[in-house]
């Protein structure tokens, strides 16, 4: 088996070749060259925007024969720590906490079967397939039992906040040979260099792989400012306290000729 | 039209939070109050989250203040020395609150004490002002009521350091104006409020000064302590989102010239007694929110590198 690193040059790639027409190339190409799988996505950068309200980015690919195809993208890993809130004289107070390390801050699973009926449940932990198969370190000494209530609900929570799945998407084949599948990154997608990772299955194990890196990135004034606070975070006070005075010398100025 | 704001990390319609700002500048405009006290749990309520809501309302705090006390100072009445005393003690004060602050929120208990912290805030004052109103509507009706002495002395006269100031026409000890921007600027710090509510009657009532310097003054210690709040937030926590302030002042400035020129027209106390059924209002809607079952036990917080 082979992981093969592809589209390592990260571009908002926006060329003007229909879908279709590429999925043909693809066709076309793919046998002369042997490749077990070839896959690409229409875009390799999400550009969050003023008023970014989501995006949806096609995963779309190849295989040489007939086998089935599981896509996973995860984001860059976060440490979370979850809390469980107990009533405390009639007050809701967070008092039991679990941090997690490597949970991954976004996750999609696409299969073009049922993944239980593809692949053994060792080979899903080893490759990451599916919610159930993350491994989300806890760094607290807390009982099994414990950390599992608390991993299951941060996957709640991510589920909610449309960050995890709330079930395994469809890889759609056309014909035998090409796929593709849809990935829809809501508002609030988490920003960072995200990876694509499509795996080719027959007889129950992964014979090829291919992992493609996917941007997602603040663009404009907005990302300026964000980026600006996290690196100068003194100076950014500075500016927006001097900011806040001009705004306000400026306010009160119609008020003398009034 | 939705505003992303870049450190709150969410969209929001612009035109909400402008109408946000109006509200509180109409309100200023209105009462001569800061506004802050209510703004920040307004902007928890519309789903900033409320360490964000805390720090940017300490930014917005920095313009409403700074064009107050221009306003109050070509009318002369703002008490510079006595200003910058309860400054002296209003930096430490909220170096000692972003300290709390910092650490209330990596034992995940910011929130509950924020909100905790304005219920008790609001309840206390919403209640006190209830009552004064109440109490003056009825000496209204019976003219022959007794005058207060102008000030009492007690064991606040025998401290040490004594100081002149000139504007206030007082003679005391500095010490008391120290401690007194001490304890606002940690409420400043935690509860992202110039303090502007508690200010105002403690000068009135514990120090003693005229009541004609006291808002002008008060506004003049405000700007410098949200101001180095603001500051210390953006180093410390990251949470002041400039963009968020700058378009609640925007909306302020709106809402401020209406609230002063509708304020000329209502009676002072209906006006008193209608800021304080707001305030319980608020300070209700709080406390019940602290109270209902909460729809997921578990709550997720991402740890910052």
């Amino acid at each position: 088996m082979s992981i093969r690193v592809g589209g390592s040059a990260v571009r908002p790639s926006r060329s003007g070749i229909p879908l279709p027409a590429l999925m043909l190339i693809l066709l076309w190409i793919s046998p002369a060259h042997a490749e077990a799988l070839v896959a690409d996505l229409t875009n390799h950068l999400i550009a969050i925007t003023t008023g970014f309200t989501g995006a949806s980015v096609v995963l779309f690919g190849a295989i040489d024969r007939p086998g089935d195809v599981v896509v996973v993208v995860r984001g860059p890993d976060r440490e979370m720590t979850v809390r469980r809130k107990t009533r405390i004289a009639g007050i809701w107070v967070n008092s039991q906490e679990v941090t997690f390390t490597s949970v991954p801050s976004f996750y999609f699973v696409a299969s073009s079967r049922p993944l239980a009926e593809i692949v053994s449940p060792a080979t899903a932990g080893l490759y990451g397939l599916g919610i159930e198969s993350l491994q989300m370190k806890p760094w607290n000494t807390a009982s099994p039992e414990v950390i599992d209530e608390f991993a299951t609900a941060l996957a709640r929570t991510q589920q909610r906040a449309k960050l995890f799945p709330n079930s395994v998407s469809r890889v759609n084949f056309i014909g035998e040979r090409l796929f593709r599948t849809t990935i829809e990154f809501p508002a609030n997608v988490p920003t960072g260099t995200y990876l694509v990772e499509v795996f080719l299955i027959r007889e129950r194990d992964v014979v090829s792989g291919q992992t493609t890196p996917l941007v997602v990135s603040k663009v404009g004034i907005d990302a300026d400012v964000f980026g600006f606070a996290g690196r100068q975070p003194g100076l950014y006070g500075a500016i927006a306290v001097f900011a806040a005075m001009v705004a306000g010398w400026l306010a009160s100025l119609p008020f003398r000729s009034a | 039209m939705d505003i992303y704001l870049p450190i709150a990390e969410v969209s929001l319609d612009v035109f909400v939070l402008l109408g946000l700002g109006a509200v509180v500048g109409f309100l200023s405009g209105v009462f001569g109050v800061g506004g802050g006290f209510l703004l920040t749990p307004l902007l928890i309520f519309i789903g900033v989250p409320p360490t964000v809501a805390v720090a940017s309302s300490a930014n917005q705090l920095v313009g409403a203040s700074v064009s107050g006390v221009l306003a109050y100072w070509r009318r002369g009445v703002v008490d510079f020395k006595m200003g910058y005393v309860l400054l002296a003690g209003g930096l430490a004060g909220s170096l000692l609150g972003v300290w709390i602050f910092t650490l209330l929120k990596r034992l995940g208990q910011i929130e509950l004490t924020i909100s905790v912290g304005y219920v008790l805030l609001l309840g206390t004052l919403g209640g006190l002002m209830m009552i004064e109103s109440i109490r003056t509507q009825l000496r209204l009706h019976r003219p022959g009521a007794q005058r207060r002495k102008l000030h009492y002395h007690n064991w606040m006269h025998g401290l040490p350091l004594k100081a002149r100031f000139r504007r206030s026409k007082l003679y005391i000890s500095a010490l008391l104006p120290i401690a007194l921007g001490f304890v606002i600027g940690i409420f400043s710090a935690i509860l992202g409020i110039g303090g502007g509510f508690i200010m105002v009657p403690a000068m009135i009532y514990m120090l003693g000064m005229p009541t004609a310097v006291v808002p002008g003054t008060s506004l003049l210690q405000i700007i410098f302590v949200a101001a180095n709040v603001t500051v210390l937030q953006a180093y410390t926590n990251r949470t002041v989102d400039a963009v968020l302030a700058l378009v609640l002042l925007v909306g302020g400035v709106i809402g401020a010239r209406i609230g002063s020129r509708f304020g000329t027209r209502l009676r002072g106390e209906q006006l008193r007694l209608l800021l304080a059924l707001m305030v319980l209002a608020v300070a209700a809607k709080l406390a019940f929110d602290l109270t209902v079952s909460p729809a997921d036990l578990y709550s997720v917080a991402p740890e910052r590198e």
